[in-house]
C-alpha cells in the first residue's frame, strides 16, 4: 500500500513538474480571459462618433430630443438643400413624409450603421405610437404605467415540487462536462498508456516489478494520472473564475448575461458538477485500466491504432450522437441504454442529466460504471503483468486472450 | 540462503525450467550459466518473483519466498533501463524507496556511493544526458544501495568498459565479504572462474552441472599434464607411464611435452620416468577451464 503510494507520488510530480503541464494549465484560462476580454470590449464599443442629424420634418409631428453623441437640427428647406449643406461625412439627413407611413429616407455620405438606423427608426414608431394614442384619445402617462415588461421563467414540475430552471444554463454546462469527459479520457488515457510504453521501452519494468507487483505499479499509474487531471481541472476552474471575477469585476454592465448564465446555474451546477466528477472518475478508471493493457502489450506507440480503435469506438459514437440525439430524445431508449453502458454512459449520462434522469437510472448507471471499471482493470491486470515483460512479439487479440489465462 | 526445488515454468511454445533445483549457501558467489536461451532468465524472474513458478517451491533462509522477501534481494536486470527524464538522485531514490527505504536513509547511503564512485555530480543530471557506461553504473548502485542480503545480477559486465568493469567487480567483491549473498548470470567465464564458488549450468531448461568450481574442476582432470625441459628431445617409448599427446620445441633447447598418464599412474611416475633423461624445468597438470568445460557439456547435450 505504502508502495503504490510511491508510485503514485512520482506519476504526479513528473507529470505535473512538465512544461506541457503548466504552459497547458495557465494556457486555457488564458484563452478564456482573452475569450471574455473580446466579448466586454465588443460590448464596450459603442458609436462614440458625434452625428449631426438634420431633419426634415414635412409632417412636423417628430420632435427628437438631442442626446450625446446625436444632436437633433431642423434646418428647414428641401432636402437637396440639406443634403448639399453636410458638413461632415458624419451628418446624415432625415427625410420624413408628411404621411410618415410613406417611406421615410435617410441621406448620409457613407454607409449609416445599423444601430443608429435601427434607432431612429425606434424613436420614430415610439413618436408615432403616442400621437395616435393622444389623438385616440388614450393617456399615455396612464398606458405608460400600467405598461409591463414580461420576461418568460420557465418553471418545471417535479414530485418534489415546482423548480426554477434555467434551461440554457444547465444544458451548456452538462455539454460542457460531456465534452470535457471525452476529451479528457482520450488524453489522460493516452498518457497512462504513454506512461506504460515508455517503462516498457526503457526496460526500467523488470527493475520497478522485482519491488512492486504489476498490478500496483499499473493501478499507481492509472491513480497518478487521474490526480493530475483532476489537479488541471481544479486549477483551470479556479483560475478562470477567478479571471471571469476580476473581467467580470470592471465590467459588470455590459456582462450581466454572464452574470444571469452563473446566477441561474444555482442550484443544479453543484448536482451536475457531483455527476461530473463522478463520471469522470470512473470513465477515466475504466478506460484508463484499457489503455494500460494496450499499452502493455505493445512495444511503441505506432503499433497501439489496432487496439485503440476498437476501444475509442463506442465513445466516439456516443460523443457525435450527444448533440444531435441525445439532447433532442433524451428519454428514448437508444439514450437510456448508452447511459447505462458504461462504455459510452461517462458522456451519455452527461448529456441527459439535464432532464432531470429518474434516480434508478442513474443509480444503475452509476452501479454499472463501478462494476464496469473494476472489471476493465481486473482483465488489464492480467493482460498487463504479461504483457511488460515481451518484447518482440506481435501481440495479436489471440495472443492477449492467452495471456488473460496465465497463470502468474 | 537461496533454496530451489523442483522449479518448473512452461510458456505457451515452450518449457523453460524443468525440474531445476539448487542451492546457494549464504556468502557464495554463485554462477547461473547457460547458452541463450537456457532458462536463467526465467529462473532470475522467478526468484525475484516478477513471475511464478507452475510448480516446485522456493526457499529463502529457509522460509517459502514471499512478498517479504523482495526488500532483501537487489536485482540487476540484463536490459537496462531507467527513466529517461528524472532525474539520477530523485531517482534511485525512488527505486531505493520502492525497496522499503526511508528517503533520509536512501539519501544518506546515496550520497556515499556517489562520492565512492565519483558520480557526485551527477546528481541533478537527468539519465538521457550520462553515457551508457555511466548509466550502468547508476543502475548498479541501485540495485545494491538498500543493502540487500542476495544480489542478483544478470550480465553484470556488460557495458562497461575495463576499468570500470574492475571497479563494478571490486564493489561486488566487497559487498560479498560485507556478507551480501551473490546471484550472477553470465556468459564471461573468466570472471566465472575468478568470482565464483560454486556454479549451475543450465541447458534447455535442464540443470546439467552443479557445484562448487573447483569440485567441477577436479571432476574434469583427466590426467593431462604439461612439463617443460632443458637439454636434448628425450626419446619416449612405450615403457613411459604416459602418452605424448603434443610435443613441442622451444628457443634455447627448451622442450614441451603435453602428455596423458596412462591410468593407474601418477604424477610421480611421470618424475621418475624422466628425471634420469633430462633437466625438468615445470610439470602442471591441466585442468580444463571452465570455458572449456562450458563448451563439452553444452555441445555434449546439443
Amino acid at each position: 500500500m505504502n508502495k503504490i503510494f510511491l508510485i503514485i507520488q512520482r506519476e504526479y510530480i513528473t507529470r505535473v513538474r512538465k512544461k506541457a503541464f503548466i504552459v497547458m494549465t495557465l494556457l486555457v484560462p488564458a484563452l478564456f480571459a482573452g475569450m471574455f476580454a473580446v466579448i466586454a470590449l465588443v460590448a464596450n464599443e459603442k458609436d462614440q462618433t458625434m452625428h449631426v442629424v438634420y431633419v426634415i420634418d414635412n409632417n412636423g409631428s417628430f420632435k427628437f430630443t438631442d442626446e450625446p453623441f446625436v444632436k437633433f437640427i431642423y434646418p428647414g428647406g428641401s432636402v437637396a438643400a440639406a443634403k448639399k449643406n453636410l458638413k461632415s461625412d458624419d451628418d446624415l439627413v432625415l427625410n420624413i413624409p408628411a404621411n410618415p407611413k410613406d417611406t421615410v429616407q435617410l441621406f448620409a455620405r457613407k454607409k449609416t450603421t445599423l444601430s443608429l438606423a435601427d434607432d431612429l427608426q425606434g424613436k420614430m414608431n415610439d413618436i408615432a405610437t403616442g400621437e395616435g394614442m393622444v389623438k385616440a384619445g388614450i393617456d399615455t402617462a396612464r398606458l405608460h404605467k400600467i405598461k409591463s415588461n414580461i420576461v418568460i421563467k420557465s418553471t418545471e414540475m417535479t414530485a418534489t415540487g415546482e423548480q426554477g430552471t434555467n434551461i440554457g444554463a444547465t444544458y451548456a454546462l452538462s455539454f460542457a462536462g460531456a465534452v470535457l469527459i471525452y476529451m479528457s479520457l482520450f488524453i489522460y488515457g493516452a498518457q497512462v498508456m504513454r506512461g506504460v510504453i515508455e517503462e516498457k521501452t526503457n526496460r526500467i519494468i523488470e527493475v520497478i516489478v522485482s519491488s512492486v507487483k504489476p498490478f500496483q505499479l499499473m493501478m499507481g499509474k492509472i491513480i497518478g494520472v487521474g490526480l493530475v487531471g483532476l489537479t488541471q481541472f481544479i486549477l483551470w476552474i479556479t483560475l478562470s473564475a477567478g479571471i471571469s471575477y476580476l473581467v467580470g469585476g470592471h465590467t459588470s454592465p455590459t456582462n450581466s448575461a454572464l452574470h444571469s448564465f452563473l446566477h441561474n446555474l444555482g442550484a443544479n451546477a453543484g448536482y451536475e458538477l457531483l455527476c461530473f466528477i463522478f463520471y469522470w472518475i470512473t470513465g477515466f478508471l475504466f478506460y484508463s485500466a484499457l489503455f494500460a493493457a494496450v499499452g502493455s502489450a505493445v512495444d511503441s506507440e505506432t503499433e497501439t491504432q489496432q487496439f485503440m480503435f476498437p476501444i475509442t469506438l463506442p465513445l466516439l459514437f456516443t460523443y457525435i450522437l450527444s448533440v444531435s440525439y441525445l439532447f433532442t430524445v433524451p428519454d428514448s431508449p437508444l439514450s437510456v441504454w448508452l447511459s447505462m453502458i458504461p462504455l459510452s454512459a461517462p458522456v451519455a449520462m452527461m448529456m441527459r442529466i439535464p432532464y432531470n434522469v429518474p434516480g434508478w437510472q442513474l443509480a444503475i448507471s452509476m452501479s454499472l460504471m463501478v462494476i464496469g471499471f473494476i472489471f476493465t482493470t481486473y482483465i488489464a491486470a492480467r493482460i498487463y503483468r504479461v504483457g511488460i515483460l515481451m518484447y518482440g512479439k506481435k501481440a495479436s487479440y489471440k495472443e492477449l486472450a492467452k495471456w488473460f489465462f496465465y497463470k502468474e | 540462503m537461496l533454496s530451489i526445488r523442483n522449479i518448473v515454468k512452461q510458456y505457451a511454445g515452450h518449457t523453460a525450467l524443468s525440474d531445476v533445483s539448487l542451492e546457494v549457501k549464504s556468502g557464495q558467489i554463485f554462477g547461473l550459466l547457460g547458452p541463450n536461451g537456457a532458462g536463467k532468465t526465467s529462473l532470475i524472474r522467478i526468484i525475484t518473483q516478477i513471475t511464478a513458478p507452475d510448480s516446485g517451491e522456493i526457499f529463502f533462509n529457509g522460509q517459502k519466498l514471499d512478498q517479504s522477501h523482495i526488500e532483501r534481494m537487489g536485482y540487476l536486470p540484463e536490459e537496462r533501463g531507467l527513466y529517461k527524464k528524472m532525474e539520477i538522485g530523485e531517482q534511485m531514490i525512488y527505486l531505493a524507496r520502492l525497496k522499503g527505504l526511508s528517503r533520509d536513509e536512501a539519501t544518506k547511503r546515496l550520497k556515499v556511493w556517489f562520492a565512492k564512485l565519483g558520480m557526485e555530480t551527477w546528481w541533478k543530471m537527468k539519465i538521457e544526458e550520462l553515457s551508457k557506461g555511466m548509466q550502468q553504473k547508476a543502475q548498479f548502485v541501485a540495485t545494491v544501495l538498500h543493502e540487500p542480503d542476495l544480489i542478483i545480477l544478470d550480465e553484470p559486465f556488460s557495458g562497461f568498459d575495463p576499468v570500470n568493469a574492475e571497479i563494478i567487480k571490486n564493489e561486488i567483491l566487497e559487498l560479498n565479504r560485507k556478507g551480501a549473498t551473490i546471484l550472477f548470470s553470465t556468459h564471461q567465464m573468466e570472471s566465472v572462474e575468478e568470482l565464483c564458488d560454486a556454479i549451475v549450468l543450465l541447458n534447455r531448461s535442464k540443470k546439467i552441472l552443479e557445484g562448487p568450481i573447483k569440485d567441477i574442476k577436479s571432476a574434469y582432470r583427466n590426467n593431462i599434464y604439461l612439463v617443460e625441459y632443458e637439454g636434448q628431445q628425450v626419446g619416449i617409448n612405450g615403457a613411459a607411464p604416459f602418452e605424448v599427446v603434443t610435443e613441442t620445441a622451444g628457443e634455447d633447447n627448451l622442450h614441451t611435452v603435453k602428455v596423458k598418464l596412462k591410468a593407474g599412474s601418477t604424477s610421480n611416475d611421470l618424475l621418475q620416468y624422466l628425471m634420469p633423461k633430462t633437466r625438468i624445468n615445470m610439470l602442471h597438470e591441466v585442468i580444463p577451464s571452465m570455458n572449456e568445460i562450458f563448451i563439452e557439456q553444452v555441445s555434449k547435450i546439443a
